[in-house]
C-alpha cells in the first residue's frame, strides 16, 4: 500500500521564478501525503494488531487484496458496565409482597392435624378475612471470588421481622463441592427449599405442616457434592443446632442431628426433565412440649424427649413442548415422608408429672399437578393424605392412663383436596384462587376459599427447578 | 451414629472415589444454540459443546434444570449471550455448579454481548416498560457483523482457557473470518433489495437483523417486551397497519403462531417464519446456514 506514495517523488525542475511557487506546492503536497501516510500507517498498525491476535495462518498465503476486507469492524467499546460510585456494589434487592383473603367454614383457631403432635406456627390455613400475609425482603450478592451471601427477611402481618434465611455459600471449592453455612432451608425433599411465594398453592402440603411445622430451616452448615457426570447426581450432608421441630435446641454443647440427601435428575427428550431424591433427617428432642386436654377436658402439658428420624422420597417431572413453557407446560410432583420417633413421653397435670416410653411411626404424602393451559393461566390439583400410624404410649400400655388423656394422639387419617387457578399478568405478578376441602381435623370438613396476590419487585427472581 | 448413617456415609465416600472421566476436549456449556454453533466453528474437534437451549425455547424462560446444573459442573467454559438474557437461570446454574472455573470474572465465563455495542440501551428502566434489559437488547446475533466481532473475542478466550491448543483456535479463527466475510458479502448483496422494507415483528428480538439489513420495523405484536398483546391492542394494530401495510410479518421458530396468523389474516400480509437460531428450521443446521436460510426466507427464495 505504501507503494502508492512513490509518485510523489516525480517532479520536474522549473524556471527560477517559479521556484518559490513550486516549493510551496511541493510543501503542500508533502504535508498532504504526510497526512495520508499517517492515515495509512495507522490503518496498517491497526490491521497488524488484529492480525497479531491471529498469527497462526494456515500454510497457504492469505490473498493480500482480501485481507483488509476480511477483518471485522473494530470492536466498539462494550456497552456493558453499570454506574460506578459507592452504590455500584450494592447487593441485588428483591421484595415480595403477598396478601390474601380467606373464607373458612371452620374457625382456624380450632385447626389441628389429627393424630399428630402440634408442630408449630406454620400449620393451618391462616386467619379469616383479609390477611396481609408475609412480605419478603431479599438481599444477595457475591462477597468476593470465594463466597456468595444471601439474606431473606420475612415481615409478618403481625409486625414482626424474622430471619428466614441468612447464609453464605462457597463458590470456589474444588471437585464440585460447595459449603453453605448460616440459616437456610434444608435441602431435604423437594418443596422444603422452595420459598412460599414460589409455591404452586397458597399453603404447604399437609405432611410438611404436620412433620416440620412448615419449612424446615437449618441453623448450621450444608456440604454438597455434585458428581462429575452428565447425569445430575447431588449428595449433601447437613448438620446444625437442630432447634426447629421435630428437634429442640439442646442444653449441652455439640450439634443436634443432621440430614443426608441425594438427588438424581436428567432430561427425557427435549420436552421433559425430572428430579428424584431420597433424604434422611435425624434430630434429638428434649422436652418438646405441647398443650393438650385429658379425658376430663382439663388442660395438660405433654412433652417428648427422644430421637426423631424422617425419611423422604420426592420426585418431580416438568414437561413443556420442546422445553418452551410460554404456551403450555405441566408440572407433576409427589413426596412421601415417614417419621419414626423413639423416647419418653411425659404428661403433666396441675398435680403430677408422669412419664413413660413412646414409639411412633407416622407418615404422609401428597401428589400435585399444575397445568399451564394458556400463556398466563394455570390450573392445579393437589391431594394430601396423612396416616397417624402406630403410636405406642407407655403410660397407656402400662394401664396408668387411658388413651383419652392423649386426645391429640387419637388415631386419625387426615386428608385434603385443593384446587387452584392462577393468572400471571407477567413473570412478576400472580393472582390466585384456591378452594380446598380440608379434613385435617378428626371430625370436621373445612371448606376453604382463598384469594391470593403475589408481587415481586427488584432483582429478577430465580427460575429454580 | 447408627448403622443407616454409616451406610449413607460409605455411599458418599464411594461416590467420591469414582474415577473422573477422561478429559478429551474442552467442555463448553453455551446458553444458546447460535453461540454453541460459533464455538463449534472455532473450536473444531478440540471442544465438546453442549447447548443449554434450543431454537424452540424462549431463552428468557428456562429453568435451572438438573441436566444443566450437571453440565455446568463439568464445564471448562460457559459461553453466554449476556446482557441479562439468561438472568433467570444462569446465575443459579453457576452458583449450584460447585465449579470455580466458570464463575463470572474468571476466564471460564464468556459473555458474547459484552463485546458488542448493543442497541436499545434504555436511559431509564422500569418494569412498567415490560421485560427491558438495562444493558440493551440482548438478541444481538442476527446482525452477522456482530458474529464476526464475537468470534474474534471468543478465539482469544478459547486460547486463554486452553493455551495448549491456542494456535489451533487462532488458525480456525482466521479461516472462519475469511469464510464469514465472503458469506456476509453474499448475504448483504442478496438482501440489498430488502432495504427499507416495512416489517412487523413479535418480540423485539429481530432488531439486530433489521438494523443490519435495513428492514424497517413498523410495529411489534408485543406492546412491550415480554408482554402479550391484548385484544384491544391488536385491534389498534389492525387499523394502523391496514392504513400503511407492511411487507411481511416476521415470526421466530419459538413463537406461537396464533397472534401472528390472526393479524396476518386481517391485514393480508404474509408471515415469514425465520429460524432465529441454529436448528430453528431444518435448513438452518449451522451458523452459515442459519443466515442462508434467514435471508432466503426473507427474499422469498424458500417458502
Amino acid at each position: 500500500m505504501l507503494l502508492a506514495v512513490a509518485p510523489a517523488q516525480a517532479s520536474e525542475p522549473g524556471k527560477p521564478g517559479e521556484l518559490g511557487e513550486l516549493r510551496a506546492q511541493l510543501d503542500a503536497l508533502k504535508s498532504d501525503y504526510q497526512a495520508r501516510i499517517n492515515v495509512l500507517e495507522s490503518r496498517v498498525a491497526q490491521l497488524e494488531a488484529q492480525v497479531a491476535a491471529q498469527p497462526q495462518l494456515p500454510p497457504q498465503p492469505l490473498p493480500p487484496v482480501v485481507l483488509p476486507v476480511v477483518l471485522p469492524p473494530p470492536a466498539p467499546a462494550p456497552s456493558g458496565g453499570g454506574a460506578g460510585g459507592a452504590n455500584a456494589f450494592n447487593p441485588a434487592i428483591s421484595v415480595i409482597l403477598g396478601g390474601r383473603y380467606a373464607q373458612l367454614d371452620a374457625d382456624p383457631a380450632s385447626y389441628r392435624i389429627g393424630g399428630f403432635m402440634p408442630s408449630g406456627d406454620g400449620v393451618g390455613p391462616g386467619r379469616r378475612g383479609f390477611d396481609l400475609g408475609e412480605s419478603e425482603l431479599t438481599l444477595a450478592a457475591n462477597v468476593d471470588p470465594y463466597f456468595y451471601a444471601n439474606l431473606t427477611a420475612s415481615l409478618s402481618a403481625e409486625n414482626t421481622v424474622s430471619v428466614e434465611e441468612a447464609y453464605i455459600k462457597t463458590l470456589a471449592l474444588p471437585s464440585g463441592l460447595s459449603l453453605k453455612a448460616g440459616r437456610f432451608f434444608s435441602g431435604i425433599g423437594y418443596v422444603n427449599e422452595v420459598h412460599s411465594h414460589a409455591w404452586d398453592f397458597v399453603d404447604q402440603p399437609l405432611v410438611y405442616q404436620a412433620l416440620f411445622g412448615g419449612q424446615l430451616a437449618q441453623d448450621g452448615a450444608q456440604l454438597k457434592w455434585l458428581a462429575p457426570t452428565d447425569l445430575f447426581i447431588e449428595l449433601a450432608a447437613e448438620t446444625g443446632d437442630g432447634g426447629q421441630y421435630p428437634g429442640t435446641r439442646l442444653a449441652g454443647n455439640g450439634l443436634n442431628g443432621g440430614a443426608l440427601l441425594a438427588h438424581l435428575g436428567n432430561d427425557i427428550g427435549d420436552s421433559a426433565s425430572w428430579r428424584a431424591g431420597l433424604s434422611w433427617l435425624s434430630r434429638r428432642a428434649e422436652d418438646r412440649s405441647y398443650a393438650d386436654v385429658d379425658g376430663s377436658g382439663a388442660p395438660v402439658t405433654d412433652a417428648f424427649t427422644g430421637r426423631s428420624r424422617t425419611w423422604i422420597a420426592d420426585a418431580i417431572l416438568k414437561w413443556a413442548p420442546h422445553g418452551n413453557g410460554n404456551l403450555r407446560s405441566l408440572k407433576l410432583q409427589a413426596e412421601y415422608l415417614q417419621r419414626t420417633e423413639d423416647g419418653q413421653l411425659s404428661l403433666a397435670t396441675a398435680q403430677q408429672l408422669r412419664s413413660g416410653g413412646y414409639h411412633a411411626r407416622q407418615s404422609g404424602w401428597y401428589v400435585q399437578g399444575v397445568y399451564q393451559f394458556l400463556p398466563r393461566w394455570r390450573f392445579g390439583l393437589r391431594y394430601d393424605s396423612l396416616d397417624s400410624g402406630e403410636v405406642a404410649i407407655g403410660l397407656v400400655q402400662q394401664g396408668l392412663l387411658p388413651l383419652a388423656d392423649f386426645a391429640l394422639l387419637a388415631p386419625a387419617s387426615p386428608s385434603r383436596v385443593s384446587a387452584m387457578f392462577d393468572w400471571n399478568p407477567s413473570e412478576f405478578s400472580r393472582l390466585r384462587l384456591q378452594y380446598a376441602w380440608d379434613e385435617a381435623r378428626a371430625s370436621v370438613r373445612d371448606q376453604q376459599l382463598m384469594l391470593q396476590y403475589l408481587y415481586s419487585i427488584g432483582a429478577h427472581g430465580a427460575h429454580k427447578f | 451414629m447408627n448403622r443407616t448413617t454409616h451406610a449413607a456415609m460409605a455411599t458418599i465416600l464411594a461416590l467420591f472415589a469414582l474415577p473422573q472421566p477422561a478429559r478429551a476436549a474442552l467442555r463448553v456449556l453455551a446458553t444458546t444454540p447460535e453461540w454453541a454453533a460459533l464455538t463449534r466453528e472455532l473450536g473444531g474437534d478440540k471442544v465438546d459443546v453442549y447447548a443449554a437451549t434450543s431454537a424452540f425455547q424462549d431463552v428468557h424462560r428456562v429453568d435451572a434444570k438438573p441436566s444443566l446444573v450437571a453440565r455446568a459442573r463439568n464445564a471448562d467454559l460457559v459461553v453466554a449471550a449476556g446482557a441479562e438474557l439468561e438472568v433467570g437461570w444462569l446465575p443459579i446454574l453457576l452458583r449450584e455448579s460447585g465449579n470455580a472455573r466458570i464463575q463470572p470474572g474468571n476466564p471460564g465465563y464468556f459473555e458474547a454481548d459484552a463485546n458488542l455495542r448493543l442497541l436499545e440501551v434504555p436511559s431509564t428502566v422500569d418494569r412498567s416498560m415490560g421485560d427491558v434489559h438495562p444493558q440493551g437488547n440482548p438478541h444481538a446475533h442476527l446482525d452477522a457483523r456482530n458474529v464476526a466481532i464475537v468470534a474474534t473475542a471468543l478465539v482469544t478466550r478459547l486460547a486463554v482457557v486452553d493455551p495448549a491448543d491456542a494456535p489451533y483456535y487462532q488458525a480456525r479463527g482466521v479461516d472462519f473470518q475469511l469464510r464469514w466475510q465472503s458469506a456476509m458479502a453474499r448475504w448483504e448483496a442478496q438482501a440489498a433489495p430488502l432495504k427499507g422494507t416495512a416489517v412487523v415483528v413479535i418480540h423485539r428480538d429481530q432488531v439486530y437483523l433489521c438494523h443490519w439489513l435495513g428492514l424497517v420495523e413498523v410495529a411489534a405484536i408485543e406492546p412491550k417486551p415480554g408482554v402479550p398483546p391484548s385484544s384491544s391492542y391488536l385491534a389498534e394494530l389492525v387499523t394502523k397497519l391496514n392504513a400503511a401495510p407492511p411487507k411481511m410479518i416476521l415470526r421466530n421458530a419459538y413463537n406461537d403462531s396464533k397472534a401472528v396468523d390472526w393479524l396476518a389474516e386481517r391485514i393480508h400480509v404474509p408471515v415469514v417464519l425465520l429460524p432465529y437460531s441454529v436448528g430453528g428450521t431444518p435448513a438452518a443446521s449451522d451458523l452459515f446456514k442459519l443466515f442462508d436460510d434467514t435471508i432466503n426466507r426473507l427474499t422469498g427464495v424458500t417458502k
